[in-house]
């Protein structure tokens, strides 16, 4: 570029330097909305944050004064009597129990209808049908919990008189109803997936469909058909208002489901609704307890995620 | 090799035959029954409630008279909580989707994001109760009002929100961009000026359906210190509330059959707004497929 | 060749993608008022070079290049410089018309308002759809959506919007390969109206378009590790009829697409 061009150019040339120079009336609002918009996405890690620092730094006020030891090995849970036992067992029982309970229905009545959908269902019949199974899954827990102890219960207790009035196997069976949409959902979603060259190979081999369903296209998404039985249990373990309504508050290390039993989620609903003043060991419990259940849960999706991961089968 | 002979086939291909037709008989019998259980609690609810849902239900006050209650308090503390959910959901999660989707895609930021996203969904509902009882109750000082439900509700439904969102923005085609860009803008005027307003539609379904989960939500509020007994509406942000699934699970908890009336005609009412919501969402997103499609 | 009446320069410019070269080495003058065409097989680099002249590439993560561009005179690619400064001022049209979804009027209107215009913005959208020969066809739908136009029109449209923010240079990224014959013709005839007040550079596969339209052509090649160099440069009457490079009268003779 010539040094010795008449200033003119000169000038015009360092107009042209300035033009391109950035100007605020763009900048600053593209410098506003990135900063605020990055605050927004860090929102959902301050949360997870949030969940961890709460639940760890209140449950270990509460370790302070109850061992580890006793609380996780324990049976019996007392923290509202006057002797005060606090082995969490008792609410796992439960929530375990019913949990069971609810994927005794929940799998096998999901993955028929799962099936159903994938591999025998007409397309026309395939699409009323899937979006009346969702209703199932976007109905709220409370109605379920309705239904459990207004209808279930006095229909069971009709079968036979040995039943409590709050027992495990309604809230299980209302249970099992809603999470079947996601074992369905996510199992179809699945078996779908399975390209059907693989099944028409099969068919080319004079199978019948269930042979193909059976022994083609479930084990070729074994992992999704999996991972989706955990998350489900996951839910189930998670699950508050049905076990709150129907199961009862009587915590008790039992494999019984006739008679009452409480979960860690309808535990902390107890003390929540109770008049336990704040800051004392009772309602200390909570947290530990909270934190018990939130510490399964996520062990579960992330072996859920990690089943989908490793065994995913490759296709191509 | 001996062969199977022509008869030991026949046979086996018989029974073959008839294995199969009774395991679709199963898979069929399998869907019936969850129908049939859809359609049975439906029909058992409706039929309780029916005779109870009434004007004067919806305008009442919960009351310690079975035949008196009403469902105002519960209702209007409901719409409260839904808006303020819905708003502060809708800021965050957008903006959040904007960032990810427009200026962190693919960034090792946006990937952490997305697993922690995934995690939060899976996560009881009781837990956010817990965490927004600690933050926005105690920490915030909001102290038990519908702010703080609100606030709690919030956070439970916007891992929904981002995934939808995300989804509207990343359907916008790129050329849209391009052409933008080509005239001068920048990332912001850009997405504030055509890639807001074509994934709208997306984005809009997404918070309507994401809302119609928080509103029959009743464990994390409980958990945050909702009372269940509330004879007043709210009056204002930080006054105490209670909510629709709350009034009923206070209802079904009580031995008078007048209470469950009351609670099957409040089920009916919340499945109605919940009908009511996402049949907008599906008229949503079908004028979505209508103006903009080529 | 450096020429006196050249509005954009290229020097030496290499660009690469994370670690792999894709071009390399360009000098090349794109000269005032006169149409360059920019032409060579396909994946030899034209579109990335043309995008390196208004920093699209930007939009890359993985982009970056060595060498200069300078714009009159300037170096676009120095330190301080904003590209959505620039962006404006070396407008661009694409392979595939991209009319936003908005009316006619509010297409044109865009540039301006988001650069912060404030003069006669009718008298502006007016002009530019003047100049860009739509002008007779819209102006009583103006308010009508921009998609609602046919393909050739709407290529107009992305040209009166791009001339709305009075560039000095257009850019055009094969603006033809997605319309019809009569549609094509058009938009040729309007590219030599334009480069009476414009400077335009265009990257084409179509070897007769370039013969058609452009003043000056620049063939460029990928060589056998698939990176894009320039092959020869000169008037078009010259590199059509008599090129000095036997690759160039290979490609242009047909032997290799």
């Amino acid at each position: 570029m010539a040094r010795d061009e008449p200033i003119g150019q000169q000038a015009a040339a360092a107009d042209l330097r300035r033009s391109f120079r950035p100007k605020w009336r763009k900048l600053l609002p593209e410098r506003i909305a990135r900063t605020i918009l990055l605050l927004c996405s860090g929102v959902s890690i301050l949360t997870t944050a949030g969940i961890v620092l709460v639940l760890v730094f209140e449950a270990f006020q509460f370790f302070r004064e109850v061992s580890v030891l006793e609380f996780v090995t324990g049976t019996k849970w007392t923290p509202l009597f006057a002797s005060k036992q606090f082995g969490v067992l008792a609410l796992v029982a439960g929530t375990t129990l019913v949990a069971i309970g609810a994927m005794v229905v929940a799998l096998p009545l999901g993955l028929l209808s799962a099936i159903y959908l994938s591999e025998y269902a007409p397309d026309p019949i395939r699409r009323t049908v899937k979006p009346i199974l969702e209703i199932l899954a976007g109905i709220p827990t409370v109605v379920y919990g309705y239904f459990a102890l207004l209808f279930v219960t006095p229909l069971l207790r009709g079968i036979s008189e040995d039943i409590a009035v709050f027992n495990g196997l309604s809230a299980s069976i209302v249970m099992g109803i809603m999470i079947l949409p996601m074992v369905s959902s996510l199992s179809e979603d699945a078996m779908r997936a399975v390209p059907r060259a693989l099944r028409e190979g099969a068919y080319a081999l004079g199978a019948t469909k269930l042979e193909v369903s059976t022994g083609v296209v479930i084990p070729a998404a074994l992992s999704g058909i999996v991972a989706s039985f955990i998350l489900a249990a996951s839910r189930a373990i998670g699950e508050t208002m049905i076990v709150t309504i129907a199961a009862g508050q009587n915590p008790s290390f039992t494999l019984n489901p006739l008679v009452p039993i409480e979960t860690m989620t309808a535990y902390i609903v107890q003390v929540s609704l109770g008049d336990t003043p704040t800051g004392t060991l009772e309602y200390k419990t909570i947290f530990a307890v909270a934190l018990s259940l939130f510490a399964i849960t996520l062990l579960m999706n992330l072996l859920s995620q990690y089943v989908v991961r490793r065994f995913r089968e490759e296709y191509e | 090799m001996a062969a199977i002979t022509p008869s030991e086939f026949r046979k086996r291909m018989a029974r073959r035959k008839w294995q199969g037709r009774v395991f679709h008989g199963l898979c069929l019998l399998a869907v019936c029954i969850a129908l049939t259980m859809l359609a049975v609690m439906l029909i058992y609810i409706v039929a309780q409630g029916w005779s109870r849902v009434s004007w004067s239900f919806i305008t009442s006050f919960p009351s310690r008279h079975p035949d008196r209650a009403g469902i105002q308090a519960a209702l209007l503390g409901s719409i409260y909580l839904v808006a303020i959910a819905g708003v502060a959901s809708f800021v965050l999660g957008v903006g959040a989707a904007i960032y990810l989707e427009e200026y962190a895609a693919r960034s090792r930021f946006a990937r952490i994001v997305q697993i922690n996203i995934s995690n939060l969904a899976g996560v009881p509902s009781i837990v956010y109760g817990i965490l927004g009882l600690e933050v926005f109750v105690r920490s915030m000082d909001l102290g038990k009002s519908v702010l703080a439900g609100g606030l709690t509700l919030a956070l439970l439904i916007l891992p929904i929100i981002i995934i939808a969102a995300e989804e509207a923005i990343r359907a916008v085609p790129p050329s849209l961009r391009e052409g933008a860009y080509g005239l001068g803008a920048t990332r912001w005027q850009a997405i504030w000026h055509l890639v807001l307003p074509q994934a709208f539609p997306g984005i809009l379904t997404g918070v309507i359906l994401a809302v119609s989960r928080a509103i029959g939500e009743t464990a994390p509020l409980i958990a945050m210190g909702a009372l269940t007994f509330v004879p007043f509406a709210p009056d204002g942000l930080l006054s105490r509330f209670t909510a629709l699934p709350i009034q009923i699970f206070n209802w079904t908890s009580r031995p008078q059959a007048g209470f469950h009336e009351a609670a099957a005609a409040g089920i009916i009412v919340l499945l109605v707004a919940l009908v009511i919501m996402n049949g907008a969402a599906v008229i949503v997103r079908n004028k979505f497929q209508g103006p903009n499609a080529g | 060749m450096q020429q006196d009446d050249s509005i954009l320069r290229t020097e030496e410019l290499c660009v690469f993608y994370g670690p792999k070269r894709v071009v390399t080495e360009v000098t090349l003058d794109f000269l005032r008022n006169r149409i360059t065409a920019i032409i060579g097989p396909s994946g030899c680099g034209k579109s990335t070079l043309l995008r390196c002249l208004n920093r699209m590439n930007d939009l890359i993560p993985s982009f970056n290049l060595t060498g200069k561009v300078l714009f009159e005179g300037q170096d676009l690619y120095a330190p301080g410089i904003d590209p959505t400064e620039i962006r404006y001022q070396i407008g661009m049209v694409f392979q595939r018309p991209n009319p936003f979804p908005k009316s006619i009027y509010d297409n044109v209107a865009f540039g301006p308002r988001i650069n912060g215009f404030s003069g006669n913005l009718a008298e502006l959208v007016e002009r530019s759809l003047r100049r860009a020969a739509l002008w007779d066809e819209v102006k009583d739908q103006l308010k009508g959506s921009a998609l609602a136009l046919s393909g050739g029109q709407q290529q107009r449209l992305c040209i009166a919007r791009a001339l709305a923010v009075e560039p000095r240079v257009i850019l055009m990224d094969e603006p033809c390969s997605a319309l019809d014959p009569i549609a094509t013709l058009a938009i040729e005839e309007l590219m030599r109206e334009l480069s009476e007040r414009y400077s335009i550079v265009i990257v084409t596969h179509n070897m007769q378009q370039a013969a058609r339209v452009s003043n000056y052509t620049a063939f460029l090649m990928a060589t056998q590790d698939r990176i894009g160099e320039l092959i020869e440069y000169g008037e078009s009457r010259q590199i059509f009829t008599n090129p000095k490079d036997e690759r160039t009268e290979a490609y242009i003779t047909g032997r290799f697409g």
